[in-house]
């Protein structure tokens, strides 16, 4: 709260962002300790979690005021006029500190109440059971164990306790292998297969960059290989580009036989630093940095594969690009799609698909077990082995699995969400949307596969919405080790009981699971089916979105059919009851009255046209009838009064001039 | 009969691959005509494979060894392959197809010989006749009238024989008028907004010529019509060409309104693409959704260069402003462009269905089509002469009706529930204005059909279209009436490709038409279980 000066500015106009003309709404700016809020003079009220804040910037001075534009992570900008300049200081200087916290203590999870006993905490911690998860796969079996070599997470920090392991593994493979592993991150299964028996297995790159090899590691890729008992093949799947690791291999041939010698540990000695010349090969070791990939020669049975997903930072700036264009005013259709290709944005997109499709066709179809890694193993590795689980496996595309998938592959495997969202203050090279490219790839999906998915878009983007709000606690700190640390589970609530709850608004009307269809995805990637996900980057623009959606209204019909449906098992069972008691004449009347109240879904399906005339729900996505003020083209009024062009007026000077 | 000189060969035998999807045809293949025919022989199925002639825009021929394959390229964006034994067979069936394709007589078109079951000849003349349209305008105003001053065509080659005019100016008038516009197209109503008491007017250029000629009868009939809508209403001439080019028109003896001619006219510029850069602009677009092998950035920049979801959305924002205009300026609007049959007519019925509820449901969307192109003139012959694959040098041909069948399709995608029309329509529109078997399409003006008797030799698309095993295909089932005017977005991330069209042939079809089946079902289920619900109660209540 100290950091509060101002807690209320009035006469703070909201410009529309895509207006050309300038367009404002008038209200009332309020700051709380968790959001901003804007009010304006329909009572309309627009709230910011002060975490979902990205940048603040201040812009020059304005006869109107001085400018306050904010974005925000989950790519709302908002663009307020503060009328004194003072205000605007104070506003911009509280949402600076409010916004970037320098301690997790300090975010909102853990001062958020949402009026919970200890015990209903508990119990939604436990809706996920990872446990329960690997049982469901089908593990452990005959091939596959809990490992307990990272009880206590002194094989590897950023795992998870509980690990899956080959049976033949014995520790002292494990423990060597993850030496020789960047991270200690050791080849462990992320997703088992249990009608072709074959895995997709998950692990960091091998520090292999000096042609050094590692028998325990190259051991427990046979026994993963091995715990496949149909193919013994397996594919190792390197998620980087190739181009990248060649230039990289290059490098390292170049430098030759000087480096061989010099283990990657030496370079942390400072007095080898020092010298020019160990100067120099620290340069270029440094850009090889001791790591790659592993040698194809060392290892039997193992074909290797490159996929070609580029890494956090090209993904950040090819983010950064798309939403520039994106905010462009009067944005040409020409502008918008070239700006689309050069931000690379929907080609990343399209390759973390293909790696996905990748993995699902070489268990469906040859039967083989996957080993994904990229660098570290919790990006792109994250990303591919989820979206391949979630290609194979059904159950991932409902509602309660996808949220399982998520807490796997995704939490417990420790994709670095506070640094990747940056939740605190930290470095800025470490943020990256890369979870934001995997729910955009499940979207996808969800367009190409419309009846395949329990959930709805709305469903993806609340989940986006939470990943940055800090106000549940799954989706704090790096890794399991740091959470058990900051005792989320005693401190803050899990997210996932809540969108449970309020699963209605995230059901897909379209979806059949019986559809035998659709027990494995086959997506087309071709260049045509990858769209601009508009309601993700223009979530907020609603002038932008479709002015009706389709969505609610199946879902309101869905709705009053079931209603109806039981209206009229109801009706029935009670006629049977009369006509068993038969001849009494008050029975019926007494029918006749239970039926009118009861009929109320009758009534509403009746007025279905008064009411869908009405915003349905969300009133952001469902503009009936729409304004005309809503659009861009209300600023032609200007052009109305304008009207004739230059050209015109000079004629008729002329022509004045003539006469 | 003449076709049997241009079929060399009749026969082949063949095998057809209609798309990836499909499995592929064997069997003998024949050249009527107007068809195409593939008949599987007699132990499979009597399935009949048929492709109607004139629906083929390019053949490519390939020989090897003792067979050849044909590409056909359809005007449909259909792309088929056929294997045929025979070298001979295969050079003569190519050369018949290529022949009989590009027929250009009119009368010996096949919906001269098209006789379906069920449908009766002469009802097209039943359908959307001048006159109904204008009782409508006599229900709302009483300062328009139906003039048959163009009853042989003499005034207006390219108008139909009634048109709406200001009660104010009698036919003497108009026959002025006619001589001062290109075409003799002189302002028209194309429709009167009664909320606000407004109408739309369209035209063609005015004769000004060089000199600056002036006619008096003109600027009368425009003056009427702001008279007859409000005293003091304000009007607007929006011009779908660049001033620039507005200007240069003159020198060829076309032009604008001067300002000071017409009091209370104001003009706007809304340059529209037209003529063969919208070809263009269609072909490449095809061409690039043709190639499945693109890379991501290959492919958006090809989408980028193409430049048809630009033309969408200039197309769709003129309408919008001219809609704009009349709602809430309450200004009269006048659309011409050049000669007034192509971007003018792409702008009013846009408008129109912007503004007019009852154009958005199907009988009046047909209506629309019906009143708004093919009878205000819009020379279909010309311009769907050929679609995106041909080689041929583009002459007169522009997807302008396309391009206002996607910016429907636009409309569509972001009011779902205010059309009472789905994609199956558009689509089906898109087909038969390039070749079909029905009538509607023919020719490239009233006058034209007239002299070809196209209304009553030929079935009517619209009783085709209106069977009732066609329903399903066409109707939205979410429509719900909309009373209100439709405001769509124009920005460019609210516009999208139209897949359904540009890349039906090229995906697979399912699962969206599957996921719309389901859609039909859910509906239909509400309305059976609706239905029962009230048949329940209607039923419970008679014994009280």
């Amino acid at each position: 709260m100290e950091h509060i000066r101002t807690t209320k500015v009035e006469q703070v106009k909201l410009l529309d962002r895509f207006s050309t003309s300038n367009k404002s709404l008038t209200g009332t700016l309020y700051l709380t300790a968790t959001h901003l809020l804007f009010i304006d003079s329909h009572q309309k009220e627009t709230w910011i979690l002060h975490h979902h804040i990205a940048s603040v910037e201040k812009l020059a001075l304005t006869t109107s005021g001085c400018p306050l534009v904010i974005q925000c992570k989950n790519f709302r900008i908002v663009h307020f006029i503060v009328p004194r300049e003072r205000d605007c200081h104070d506003i911009y200087n509280s949402l600076l500190q409010l916004s970037k916290q320098a301690k997790y203590e300090d975010l909102y999870a853990f001062s958020y109440n949402p009026k919970q006993n200890d015990s209903e905490r508990l119990q939604g911690w436990q809706l996920i059971d990872l446990a329960e998860e690997y049982k469901r796969m089908g593990v452990p079996n005959p091939h596959w164990q809990l490992s307990d070599a990272n009880r206590e997470y002194k094989i590897c920090e950023t795992y998870p306790r509980e690990l899956y392991v080959p049976r033949i593994a014995s520790k002292p493979i494990i423990v060597g292998s993850s030496k020789f592993r960047s991270k200690g991150r050791f080849p462990v299964l992320s997703y088992y297969h249990q009608e072709k028996e074959a895995a997709i297995c998950r692990c960091s790159q091998p520090l292999s960059g000096f042609s050094a090899r590692c028998l325990e590691d190259e051991h427990l890729l046979q026994a993963i290989s091995k715990a496949n008992p149909v193919n013994r093949y397996m594919y190792v799947v390197d998620t980087r580009p190739k181009h990248r690791m060649q230039s990289w291999w290059a490098t390292q041939k170049d430098i030759g036989r000087i480096i061989v010698r010099i283990s990657s540990k030496i370079w942390n000695d400072e007095k080898i630093r020092e010298s020019d010349e160990r100067k120099r090969l620290n340069a270029m070791a440094n850009r090889a940095a001791g790591k790659g990939y592993e040698n194809e020669d060392n290892y039997s049975n193992i074909r290797f594969q490159f996929v070609g997903i580029e890494n956090i930072h090209v993904m950040r700036s090819s983010l950064q690009k798309l939403l520039e264009v994106n905010g462009t005013k009067g944005l040409s259709v020409n502008d918008f799609y070239s700006g689309l290709e050069n931000s690379g944005w929907l080609r990343h997109i399209k390759a973390v698909m293909d790696a996905a499709i990748f993995l699902a066709k070489a268990i469906m179809i040859e039967n083989a077990s996957v080993l994904v890694h990229c660098s570290d193993g919790w990006d792109r590795t994250s990303q591919v082995c989820s979206l391949g689980s979630l290609l194979l496996d059904s159950y991932y595309r409902t509602i309660k699995g996808f949220m399982v998938l998520i807490e796997k592959d995704w939490i417990s495997f420790g994709h670095k969400f506070s640094e990747r969202c940056g939740h605190l203050d930290g470095d800025p090279k470490e943020v990256s949307p890369v979870f934001t490219q995997f729910l955009e790839c499940v979207w996808h999906l969800t367009e190409q596969f419309p009846q395949a998915f329990e959930f709805n878009e709305a469903f993806l983007l609340q989940i986006h919405e939470h990943i940055h709000s800090c106000q549940f606690g799954n989706f704090l700190g790096n890794c399991q080790k740091e959470r058990e640390e900051l005792k989320l589970k005693e401190k803050t609530y899990s997210l996932w009981p809540f969108l449970l709850d309020d699963q209605k608004k995230y059901l897909n009307p379209l979806y059949s699971s019986k559809s035998q269809r659709f027990t494995v995805l086959e997506p087309n990637t071709v260049s045509f089916n990858f769209k601009f996900w508009r309601n993700m980057y223009h979530q907020f623009d609603r002038t932008l979105h479709p002015r009706q959606s389709v969505f609610n209204i199946i879902m309101n019909m869905n709705e009053q059919n079931k209603q109806l449906e039981k209206d009229i098992q109801d009706l029935e069972s009670k006629i049977k009851q009369c006509k068993n008691k038969q001849s009494d004449g008050v029975l019926t009347k007494e029918l006749l009255h239970s039926v009118h109240p009861e009929s109320s879904a009758l009534k509403t399906s009746l007025c279905l046209k008064e009411q869908t005339l009405l915003p349905v729900n969300d009133a952001l996505r469902t503009i009936e009838g729409s304004n005309p003020a809503d659009n861009r083209y209300c600023d032609y009024t200007e052009e109305f009064s304008k009207a004739e062009p230059g050209v015109v007026s000079l004629e008729y000077g002329v022509a004045r001039m003539t006469c | 009969m003449e076709f049997s000189e241009l079929i060399r060969t009749g026969r082949a035998q063949a095998e057809l691959l209609p798309g990836p999807e499909e499995a592929p045809l064997r069997g003998t293949l024949c050249v009527t005509g107007h068809h195409l025919l593939l008949s599987p022989g007699p132990p499979s199925t009597p399935d009949l494979w048929l492709l109607l002639l004139r629906s083929v825009d390019s053949i490519e021929k390939r020989v090897a060894g003792d067979s050849g394959t044909i590409t056909l390229r359809c005007k449909d964006l259909r792309v088929l392959q056929l294997d045929i034994e025979g070298v001979e067979a295969t050079l003569d069936i190519a050369r018949s197809i290529e022949a009989l394709s590009s027929l250009e007589s009119v009368i010996t078109s096949f919906p001269f010989f098209y006789r379906p079951k069920g449908l009766r000849l002469g009802d097209a003349w039943h359908f959307h006749p001048p006159e109904r349209y204008y009782k409508r305008v006599a229900r709302e105003t009483n300062a328009w009238r139906l003039s048959e001053v163009n009853q042989d065509f003499s005034l207006c080659s390219s108008y139909p024989r009634a048109v709406i005019v200001p009660r104010a100016v009698d036919d003497d008038a108009l026959a002025q008028c006619a001589r001062f516009r290109q075409g003799g197209r002189f302002p028209v109503l194309c429709y009167h907004h009664a909320p606000s008491g407004t109408v739309l007017l369209r035209s063609s250029q005015p004769l000004t010529g060089p000199q600056k000629r002036r006619c008096a009868e003109d600027e009368d009939l425009l003056r009427a019509v702001l008279t007859g809508a409000r005293p003091g209403a304000q009007g607007f001439i929006v011009d779908t060409r660049s001033s620039q080019a507005a200007k240069q028109a003159r020198m060829t003896g076309g032009g604008t309104e001067a300002k000071a001619a017409y009091p209370g006219w104001k003009r706007l510029h809304r340059p529209l693409e037209r003529g063969r850069a919208l070809q263009e602009s269609f072909v490449r677009l095809v061409e690039a959704c043709g190639d499945t092998e693109q890379s991501m950035d290959r492919w958006l920049s090809r989408l980028e260069g193409c430049r048809w979801l630009a033309h969408v959305k200039e197309a769709l924002s003129t309408a919008c402003l001219a809609a704009q205009g009349m709602e809430r300026e309450g200004a009269c609007i006048l659309v011409h462009g050049a000669e007034g049959t192509d971007s003018t007519l792409l702008v009013t019925s846009l408008t129109q269905l912007i503004l007019d509820p009852l154009s958005r449901t199907i009988t009046g969307f047909q209506e629309l089509v019906e009143r708004e192109w093919i009878q205000a003139g819009h020379p279909f012959q010309l311009r769907c002469a050929h679609s995106a694959f041909s080689h041929t040098r583009p002459k007169h041909e522009a997807p302008t009706f396309l391009l206002f069948l996607d910016c429907v399709w636009q409309l569509g995608r972001q009011f779902p529930l205010s059309l009472e029309f789905g994609e199956g329509l558009l689509l089906a529109l898109f087909e038969h204005a390039y070749a079909s078997p029905f009538g509607t399409f023919l020719c490239n003006s009233e006058k034209e059909r007239c002299l070809c008797e196209v209304r009553t030799r030929t079935h009517s698309l619209w009783s085709g279209l209106n069977q009732p095993k066609e329903q399903r295909k066409l109707r939205n089932p979410l429509y719900v009436p909309n009373p209100l005017a439709i405001w769509p977005s124009v920005e460019p991330q609210s516009l999208r490709l139209w897949q359904g069209l540009f890349l039906r042939w090229t995906r697979p079809p399912e699962p969206s038409e599957v996921a719309w089946e389901k859609v039909w079902q859910i509906v239909t289920e509400r309305e059976k279980t609706g239905d029962s619900a009230h048949s329940f109660c209607l039923s419970s209540q008679p014994k009280q």
